[in-house]
C-alpha cells in the first residue's frame, strides 16, 4: 500500500506543480488551440449557430459526466448507464406512444424514476452485498439492455408516434437557447453547490480518498455509495428521456457504448480512477473537448470511421500525460521534503 | 462496508492443507457440475434435439471460440486486474488478417501469422501501459485500448466486410479431427496447458502470489511487472486465435464482430470461481462454467429464444456467482 505524506509546508511552486494544480488551464489551453486549428481549416466552426449546436449536442454528455464523476470519486465505475438510458428512453417512449396527451414534464419524472430504481439496484449490490463496481455494473448493463429489447420486442418507437410536446422537450428553446443547455447548466450549478458546500458532498470525497479513515470518522460509507449510484441512475434515466426526445426515436440499442464516452470525459477532465479527486470544472472541460472533437471532425472532412480511433488515442494520450506529470510533481515534492 | 478484522495468521496454500473429505465435498466445482446437469436437463426438456451426442458435440462450436480467452482472463483476474479490450483485439486481429489477404494479396498463411502478431502486440501494449503507469489501473488502460483497437479496425475496413478466404481456412471453424470438432480439441489442449501452467508451475504460483499480495510478492523477488506483461500478451495472443476460429466459422469479417465478448468471458471466469478480488480460481471450475454458459446459449438458440434473454441470464448468473459467496460470508459473520 502506498503511503501518502501530507504536505506540512507549502512547497515553492515550480512550473510543473503549477501546471498540475491548474491542469484545467492546460486542458483549456488545448481546447483553445484545437479551436484555432479547426477554425483555420473551416471558418464555419466558430459561428454562433455552430457553437449553439455544439453545446446542445454536448449537454447530455455533460449531465452524465457529472454523475459519473461522483461515482469515480468514490473509487467506483458505472458501465451500465448506456443501458439505463436505453431502458428509460424506451419505456418513456412507449408511455408517450400510448398516451399522446401526457404532460412532457411527467415523462421526465417517469424516466428519472426508472433510472433511479436501476441505480438503487446497482447501489444495493455494491454497497450492501459488496460486489466490485465493475463486475456489478457490467452484469446489470446486460440485464438492462436485455430488458430494453424484451419490453420493446425489438421494435422501434419512431417520431410519428411521439407527441409534439414530447419532442419539444429537447428540441425546443427558451430565450433562443436550447432546453438541453439550460438543463445542463442547471445541473452544473446544483453539483457545484452539492460537491463543495454540503456535508454529503464533502463526504463523497472523503469516502473516495480514504475509505478507512472515512469510516473511522463516522461516515456511513454504504449510504454514500448507495446515494452516488442512485444519483447516477437518476441522471441516466433523465438523459434517456432527453435522448429519445432529441433523436425522436427509441431503439433497443440506443446509447450503446455511450458509457465509455462519459468515462472518457471524466478521465480527460482529471478525475482519478483511484478515487478521491476530481473537479467539476475539469469534467466540464473534458466533456466539451469530446463535444468539440465530435463536432469538428466532420467539419474537417475526417471520415467518420476515424473518429473512434482518434477518440481512443486522445483518451490514452491524456491519461498517460497526466500520469507522467503527476509522477514528476510527486517526485519533486518528496525530494523537497527529504532535503 | 465494515472494517475487516486484522488477522496475522499466515495464509496456508490450498495444496499444503491436509486432505479432508469435508473440503473435497464443499467445493465450488461440485456446485458448478450440478448447475451444468441442470442446464442439460433444461435443454432436453425444452428441445428434443438437444440432449444427444452429435448435438452436444456440434453445439460446442457456437461458444468455444470466445471461451478460449477465458484462460488468460482468469489469470488476469487472479492478479486483480481486468482486460475489457479483448473483444476489440479479436476484431482488430481478424480485420488485419482479412485485409492482408484480400486487399494486400498476401498468402493466407502469412495473414494468419500477422493476425497472431497483431493480437500479441495489442496485449503487449496493454501490459506495458499497465505496468509502466501504475496509477492508471487496468480498467482505464483497457478501456482506452478497447476504443482504440476497434477504432483502428474501423479505419482499416470502414463499413465493409472482407471475406472470400481459401477453402482450407474453413477447417478451423468447421473441421473435424477423428470425429471431434477441431475447435473442441484446441480448447481441451489449451485447458490442459493452462491448467498445468497455473497450478503446477512456479509461473502459476507467482500469478497467485501477485493476486494475494502484490507488494509482498515484489519484495520476495517475484518480477511482478514481467509476469503481468506476459499474461496480458497471452490474452492478446489467445484473442487472435479466437479471431481465426471466429472468422473461419463466419467466412467473412467486419469491424463490429466480437462486440461485448469481454462480458461473456468475464462472466465465465467469475462463474467458474475466479475471485474478482484476486488470488483465487481454478481452471477446472472455469472449464465447467464455460460449458454451463455455452450450453445455455445453445439450448436457448435451439428453441428460438430471443438472444436478449440470454443477455439477461448471463448478467444474472454473473451477479449470482459473485454475490453468493459474499452473502454466505455475511451470514456466517452474524
Amino acid at each position: 500500500m502506498e503511503i501518502k505524506v501530507a504536505h506540512t509546508e507549502n512547497p515553492k511552486k515550480n512550473m510543473l506543480t503549477l501546471f498540475y494544480q491548474f491542469r484545467e488551464l492546460g486542458l483549456l489551453f488545448f481546447i483553445i488551440l484545437l479551436c484555432i486549428g479547426v477554425q483555420m481549416r473551416n471558418p464555419s466552426f466558430l459561428t454562433g449557430e455552430n457553437i449553439l449546436d455544439l453545446a446542445t449536442n454536448t449537454s447530455i454528455l455533460v449531465i452524465l459526466s457529472l454523475g459519473m464523476m461522483i461515482v469515480l470519486i468514490t473509487r467506483g465505475i458505472d458501465l451500465s448507464i448506456g443501458a439505463v438510458i436505453a431502458l428509460s428512453g424506451m419505456l418513456t417512449a412507449q408511455l408517450v406512444a400510448a398516451n399522446p396527451s401526457i404532460n412532457p414534464l411527467l415523462c421526465l419524472l417517469f424516466g428519472t424514476i426508472i433510472g433511479s430504481v436501476c441505480g438503487i439496484v446497482i447501489g444495493l449490490l455494491i454497497a450492501r452485498v459488496g460486489l466490485l463496481p465493475i463486475i456489478a455494473t457490467l452484469a446489470l448493463m446486460n440485464i438492462f439492455r436485455g430488458l430494453t429489447f424484451l419490453v420493446s420486442d425489438g421494435e422501434w418507437v419512431s417520431s410519428y408516434q411521439m407527441s409534439k410536446g414530447f419532442v419539444a422537450l429537447a428540441g425546443g428553446s427558451f430565450l433562443g437557447i436550447n432546453h438541453l443547455i439550460w438543463v445542463a447548466v442547471f445541473f452544473c450549478l446544483v453539483f457545484f453547490y452539492f460537491l463543495n458546500y454540503t456535508r454529503t458532498g464533502r463526504q463523497i470525497y472523503a469516502v473516495g480518498s480514504n475509505p478507512q479513515s472515512a469510516a473511522v470518522s463516522g461516515i456511513k460509507q454504504s449510504r454514500i455509495l448507495l446515494l452516488v449510484y442512485t444519483i447516477m441512475g437518476g441522471l441516466s434515466g433523465l438523459c434517456g428521456v432527453l435522448w429519445v426526445s432529441k433523436f425522436a426515436s427509441a431503439q433497443g440499442d440506443t446509447a450503446s457504448g455511450y458509457e465509455l464516452t462519459v468515462i472518457a470525459a471524466c478521465i480527460l477532465g482529471g478525475v482519478s480512477i483511484a478515487g478521491g479527486s476530481g473537479k467539476l470544472g475539469g469534467v466540464l472541460l473534458g466533456a466539451i473537448l469530446l463535444g468539440i472533437l465530435n463536432n469538428a471532425l466532420p467539419l474537417l472532412n475526417v471520415s467518420p470511421f476515424w473518429q473512434n480511433g482518434i477518440q481512443g488515442f486522445i483518451i490514452l494520450l491524456a491519461v498517460i500525460v497526466n500520469s507522467i506529470v503527476k509522477r514528476r510533481v510527486d517526485r519533486t515534492h518528496s525530494l523537497r521534503r527529504a532535503g | 462496508m465494515e472494517q475487516e478484522k486484522q488477522t496475522y495468521q499466515p495464509r496456508t496454500l490450498e495444496t499444503q492443507l491436509p486432505f479432508s473429505w469435508k473440503r473435497l465435498f464443499f467445493q465450488w466445482e461440485w456446485m458448478l457440475l450440478l448447475i451444468l446437469v441442470a442446464v442439460l436437463l433444461f435443454g432436453s426438456y425444452v428441445s428434443p434435439y438437444f440432449l444427444n451426442y452429435p448435438s452436444l458435440r456440434d453445439g460446442t462450436m457456437v461458444f468455444l471460440d470466445k471461451a478460449i480467452i477465458v484462460f488468460p482472463m482468469a489469470m488476469i483476474m487472479i492478479m486483480r486486474d481486468i482486460d475489457i479490450s479483448v473483444g476489440s483485439t479479436v476484431a482488430l486481429s481478424s480485420v488485419v488478417m482479412a485485409s492482408l489477404y484480400t486487399t494486400a494479396g498476401l498468402p493466407m498463411e502469412v495473414a494468419i501469422v500477422a493476425c497472431l502478431v497483431t493480437g500479441a502486440v495489442c496485449g503487449l501494449i496493454n501490459g506495458l501501459l499497465i505496468v509502466k503507469f501504475k496509477e492508471l489501473s487496468a480498467v482505464i488502460v483497457t478501456l482506452g485500448t478497447m476504443i482504440l483497437y476497434r477504432g483502428i479496425a474501423y479505419i482499416i475496413l470502414e463499413d465493409q466486410a472482407a471475406g472470400g478466404f481459401p477453402e482450407w481456412f474453413g477447417f478451423f471453424g468447421w473441421g473435424y479431427v477423428f470425429g471431434i470438432p477441431f475447435l473442441l480439441i484446441v480448447f481441451a489442449a489449451l485447458a490442459i496447458v493452462f491448467g498445468i501452467l497455473m497450478h503446477q508451475t512456479t509461473f502459476g504460483r507467482k500469478v497467485f502470489a501477485i493476486g494475494n499480495n502484490p507488494t509482498a510478492s515484489r519484495f520476495s523477488g517475484v518480477r511482478v511487472d514481467r509476469i503481468k506483461v506476459i499474461v496480458f500478451m497471452l490474452a492478446g495472443l489467445l484473442a487472435a486465435i479466437t479471431a481465426i476460429f471466429l472468422t473461419s466459422r463466419m467466412g467473412s469479417t467486419r469491424p463490429n464482430i466480437a462486440t461485448m465478448y469481454e462480458l461473456d468471458i468475464i462472466a465465465m471466469a467469475a462463474l467458474g470461481g475466479v475471485s474478482t478480488a484476486g488470488g483465487k480460481g481454478r481452471i477446472l471450475g472455469v472449464v465447467i462454467a464455460v460449458f454451463i454458459i455455452g450450453y445455455l446459449q445453445y439450448g436457448l438458440g435451439l428453441i428460438n429464444m430471443p438472444s436478449q434473454l440470454f443477455l439477461i441470464i448471463v448478467g444474472a448468473l454473473l451477479i449470482l456467482s459473485v454475490a453468493i459467496p459474499k452473502l454466505g460470508s455475511m451470514i456466517k459473520r452474524k
